[in-house]
């Protein structure tokens, strides 16, 4: 199975891990597994603030009338969970993480287009951090993450400038990675890997890569405007000088909603790598599953009016962005069938990886369905800002993307560090997630149709239980997170040590690199003479 | 301290929707629940298949097992159903918000100004309230709201409905109620710290109950009365003559009539625009009379604005204005 | 051709390949990637600068459609001479910087240099401009912010407020491109510099022919900028 990697020992052999030792080797660095290292420890911080942030939320609603925090500590909260999670974890999880160490490997390259600019894009999201840690630490901000004016620009005396530079900053960070990674998909696959050969993973980032260019730089416009309207009172966004606070909503969603897409769309690429390694199948419907990434970004572009249906914009311009949301499911639909049919006369095993696969697929449908409610404009009226959107997108977010994250980490995390963790933990992990994560947010859909607004910081007694449920879960969902935080890290010193291929997959990185890989990656540069996944009898493929 | 779960859910009942109060709720549950259905047959089909398998071809042995044969016509299906369901969905969904879209004509207008953190209601015939809205049963009603800082939204959840309330311009919504009783309103759009408690009550009453109410809340004043007052003492009167002698228009009858830019450009003459014109003069350049109309922003508050609006829409003129 | 297609490609394997060429970065396997990674690179990044600043352009187009006549005073207040004079010599340092591309793959290191220096020039000859534009303002008093007082045959019966967004916009329009002016000159002292060393030849040109893009890129920004800022109106 494996090709020809000698199984030396690893402490023997040299890799990236140890080839050098020092903070300089680390924080000079130009490999991108070891740039990717850095990012894994810095976003994992930011999802320990963010998720506090969150547990303090859920205790809050434990009662009607806030059980922990008054309402001006509660916004606060709700803003930095937001924007702690949105900006400095999810959009950089997986392709900062996970994408920087996989793609030079997938394609049979030894290192990103350009290393210099992928070592800059993290000390930029580093500095980005600090900024929005300082607004945190120095009073926290309540702008919601949202940002909305004239509430942001004018009314508010939190630290707006300061979230608003650190997630401007941070854009930086997520355009630099784009760029590297598109240079790098387009130029530098090994001989004999074409396009429709590459693993869906990279097409998934090469999607999102097209996202983080286009779409990023008009937050970064957007809140510069903000920070002018708050500094010179220049009144882009102030109707009493002349300003209009619906155009604010107009830039900041033409860069959010593709921003969602942006937060999913590596986390699909994911599961298309489990998907096939845990049944020792080829993915059925590989094309369609490529085609539909480029038509989730492209179509995810003209959408954004979808946030807006209840704004005072034009009814014609909501049908107009009704139909489009509508368009925009089909994709990430066929998506999830050809997963399945995937599944079907494979070999399934249930290691940690395939568990977290298996619940994406079923609650990204959970959660992709509801979108549909949103996007029937007569319902959004009703549902718009209450507990079903909270409901919809923590669906996607946590039960997708995060579920996506933590997947690919079990699923690398032995060619990455080189050792193995122990199964059992992972699995129950894994489960315990899944359950808590449903009992936190499936009551969330009915809060939200019975009408309870969201960033409401105490709500009508009769809300309660529904509240307190989702609370419970919360709890399950915190103790699930931090289950593998703890055998992870004891693995990297105490988890035996993993053989290459210890799931028996396919790919450059399994089949051509041992665990951990070298600093250059590959002795020589593979040729490519054959497609993704190509389980089994080669000759049986003649499908 | 945290009551017992158990406590509550027996307390509170176990909803999973609202009272349905207005004419368009039905509408809107009636989507809901096709929405429902299809995503739980979906969810259960996804889940299943996904169970299913996972159990039938479960890993028996280090065998591969030989790959499944490409299909285009299993692809094409399953990107056309979605799209059929998803026109379906589409098309029945607008056609609701289409439908309520426009207020009847022969709404009881209310003026509603959302200010941080509180809401001031302004009945035509003069009564106001705060944090409250009495309506009567039956009667189409349209609000026409502003903010005076930031965004606000007036939700009704038992109605199904909620609209922005931005400051600068106007916004409006409208709803039949069908039930009497209290019902709850929310501010939902985040507007700052008390956001949580923007809240208020809806009372729907019987006409002859309402009618009663507002008697026993008569202002000296109605809005249109109140206007006339603010329309004479602010000096409107010096240029807008009832004649039309004065150098703007005679503002009789010219509620709901067109308005031609000098850049081409026509406007209806409804509350918006009165709102502009009376804010923001310079961005209305009406052709055939001179630029020369003062700005009054600053000088009056969005309730006495409203009151100028009511009184220049009772000078007559016609309906049908969003 | 970079796709390298199995059968066809260039054998990574040879003895070229054992020796590379001195300006070939490790991760690289041939100077032609190494080129064409850098061209695409630039041009990825100058489509993020086109969404940046395009988000600028829609939001100053939308307000000027909303307050015409303050705009169109606020427009008359700037020099159009200064402007045009601007505009003239942009274009001239993109022909400048054409010729510096051009000698770098001639292998002319002299008129490389040259034409790099003329460039810096006429690129430092906008900034001044620009900069007594701005110190003009100053002591006109219409800087907003700091000292926005305007006297009322300036406004010429426009609402103040509008003609002070107006300026926000020049201001903030303009001095990001002069923040993008200033950048590329320091790009192009270093490109001098390398061009003086001999590191710029007609094998290795990759980093001029990224300055230059760069360079053509902020020009254009600048042909957009001068009519929807300058020219707003007629007389």
């Amino acid at each position: 199975m494996s090709a020809s990697v000698a199984e030396i020992p690893v402490e023997s052999r040299v890799h990236y891990l140890n080839v050098d030792y020092g903070i300089k080797s680390w924080l000079f660095t130009t490999d991108h597994k070891r740039i990717a290292l850095l990012y894994l420890g810095s976003i994992t911080l930011m999802f320990f603030i963010g998720g506090i942030a969150a547990l303090m939320m859920r205790l809050n609603l434990l009662e009607p009338n806030g059980a922990i925090v008054n309402p001006e500590t509660y916004n606060k909260l709700f803003s930095m969970h937001g924007i702690v999670m949105v900006w400095f974890f999810l959009v950089p999880s997986i392709p900062a993480t996970l994408g920087n160490f996989l793609v030079p490997l997938m394609i049979g390259a030894r290192d990103v287009a350009f290393p210099k600019l992928n070592l800059l894009s993290w000390y930029i999201f580093i500095i980005g951090a600090c900024f929005t840690l300082y607004a945190v630490i120095s009073g926290g901000v309540d702008t919601g993450w949202t940002f909305y004016t004239p509430l942001s620009s004018l009314y508010l005396t939190t630290h707006v400038l300061a979230a608003a530079s650190g997630i401007f900053i941070t854009g930086f960070s997520s355009i630099l990675t784009g760029l590297n990674f598109i240079v790098t998909i387009h130029r530098m696959r090994a001989p004999g890997l074409t396009w429709f050969r590459l693993p869906l993973f990279i097409w998934s980032l090469y999607a999102t890569s097209v996202i983080f260019v286009l779409a990023t730089p008009v937050l970064a416009t957007t809140l510069m405007l903000v920070g002018l309207e708050r500094v010179f009172h220049a009144g882009f966004f102030d109707p009493r000088l002349g300003g209009d606070p619906i155009l604010f909503e107009h830039l900041f969603w033409f860069y959010s909603h593709p921003a969602v897409y942006i937060m999913i769309l590596p986390a699909m690429g994911v599961i298309s790598e489990l998907i096939t390694a845990f049944s020792k199948k080829r993915i059925f419907g590989y094309k369609a599953i490529a085609y539909s990434s480029m038509a989730i970004a492209l179509v995810g572009f003209f959408v954004w009016g979808h946030h807006m249906f209840v704004s005072g914009q034009s009814a014609y311009a909501g049908l107009i962005f009704s139909a489009l949301s509508f368009a925009v499911a089909i994709p990430s639909s066929v998506k999830v069938f050809n997963w399945t049919a995937t599944l079907y006369k494979g070999s399934i095993s249930y290691d940690a990886p395939m568990l977290y696969a298996l619940g994406f697929i079923g609650l990204f449908t959970m959660g992709g369905l509801t979108g549909l409610f949103l996007a029937s404009m007569a319902v959004d009226v009703h549902v718009h800002d209450t507990y079903f959107v909270i409901a919809h997108f923590h669906y996607i977010m946590v039960g997708g993307a995060v579920m996506g994250y933590l997947g690919g980490i079990h699923f690398w995390w032995p060619k990455i560090t080189g050792r193995l963790y122990p199964d059992v933990w992972a699995r129950l992990a894994a489960v315990t997630i899944f359950l808590g994560f449903n009992l936190t947010f499936f009551p969330q859909y009915i809060l939200g149709y019975l009408g309870m607004p969201r960033r409401f910081a105490m709500y009508p007694p009769e809300f309660q239980a529904l509240n307190v449920l989702s609370t419970a879960g919360a709890s399950i969902l915190g103790i699930g997170y931090f289950i593998p935080f703890i055998y992870l890290l004891w693995s990297i010193r105490y988890g035996p040590v993993a053989p290459a291929n210890p799931w028996g997959a396919k790919g450059l990185e399994w089949e051509r690199a041992p665990s951990p890989p070298p600093k250059e990656n590959f002795e020589e540069i593979p040729v490519v003479t054959e497609g993704a996944y190509m389980y089994g009898n080669p000759e049986s493929y003649n499908v | 301290m945290t009551p017992s779960l158990s406590g509550i859910l027996l307390q509170g009942g176990f909803n999973l929707r609202p009272a349905s109060a207005s004419t368009m709720a039905p509408d809107v549950d009636h989507l809901y629940f096709i929405l429902t259905g299809i995503s739980i047959f979906f969810s259960v089909l996804i889940f299943g298949l996904i169970l299913y398998f996972m159990i039938k071809y479960r890993k028996r042995s280090d065998a591969i097992p030989p790959p499944t044969r490409m299909s285009i016509p299993l692809e094409v299906t399953w990107i056309v159903i979605p799209v059929l369901i998803c026109a379906f969905l589409f098309v029945r969904a607008s056609a609701v918000f289409v439908h309520y879209q426009d207020p009847p004509s022969g709404s009881l207008e209310i003026f509603v100004v959302g200010k941080q953190w509180m809401w001031h209601i302004q009945h035509s015939e003069g009564p106001r309230e705060i944090n409250q809205l009495h309506i009567p049963i039956g009667v189409p009603i349209k609000l026409t709201m502003t903010s005076q800082d930031v965004i606000h939204d007036f939700f009704v959840p038992a109605f199904r409905q909620k609209m922005d309330v931005v400051p600068g311009r106007y916004t409006t919504e409208w709803f039949q109620a069908t039930q009497l009783g209290t019902y709850h309103f929310f501010c939902s759009q985040y507007c700052g710290t008390s956001h949580s408690g923007m809240i208020g009550w809806v009372t729907v009453m019987k006409p002859e109950d309402y009618a009663g109410w507002l008697r026993s809340n008569a202002t000296p004043e109605s809005s249109a009365v109140a206007g006339r007052r603010l329309f004479s003492q602010f000096g409107c009167e010096g240029c807008h003559a009832p004649d039309g002698a004065g150098k703007g228009p005679s503002l009789t009858g010219i509620f709901g009539k067109t308005a031609a830019l000098e850049n081409g450009e026509t406007r209806t003459v409804d509350e918006g625009f009165i709102r502009q014109m009376i804010v923001n003069p310079a961005s209305l350049p009406v052709s055939n009379y001179p630029q020369i109309m003062p700005t009054f922003s600053g000088q009056l508050d969005e309730e006495q604005i409203m009151q100028l609006v009511a009184y220049i829409k009772s000078l007559g003129g016609t309906e049908g204005s969003k | 051709m970079s796709d390298n297609v199995a059968a066809g490609g260039p054998d990574i394997n040879l003895p070229a390949h054992r020796h590379p060429h001195p300006g070939l970065h490790s991760h690289f396997e041939t100077m032609e990637q190494q080129r064409e990674a850098g061209t695409l690179g630039i041009w990825v990044f100058l489509a993020t600068e086109i969404l940046f600043f395009g988000g600028l352009f829609a939001c100053y187009v939308e307000m000027r459609a909303i307050h015409y006549q303050g705009f169109q005073v606020g427009s008359h207040l700037l020099e159009r001479n200064f402007g045009a004079a601007m505009t003239f010599i942009l274009l001239a340092s993109s022909f400048t910087m054409a010729m510096a591309v051009h000698s770098a793959r001639t292998g002319s290191r002299r008129l490389l240099v040259v034409f790099l220096v003329l460039t810096i020039v006429l690129g430092a000859a906008f900034l001044g401009i620009k900069f007594t534009e701005y110190g003009q303002k100053w002591h006109e008093h219409l800087v907003p912010g700091f000292n926005f007082q305007p006297t009322s045959e300036q406004l010429k019966g426009a609402p103040a407020g509008n003609v002070e967004m107006f300026l926000c916009f020049y201001f903030f329009m303009t001095g990001l491109h002069a923040l993008h002016m200033i950048i590329g000159i320091g790009i192009l002292t270093v490109m001098t510099i390398l061009g003086l060393k001999g590191r710029i030849n007609a094998d290795r040109y990759s980093y001029i022919e990224v300055s230059g893009l760069y360079w053509h890129f902020v020009d254009i920004i600048w042909i957009y900028l001068f009519p929807l800022l300058y020219l707003v109106g007629g007389r």
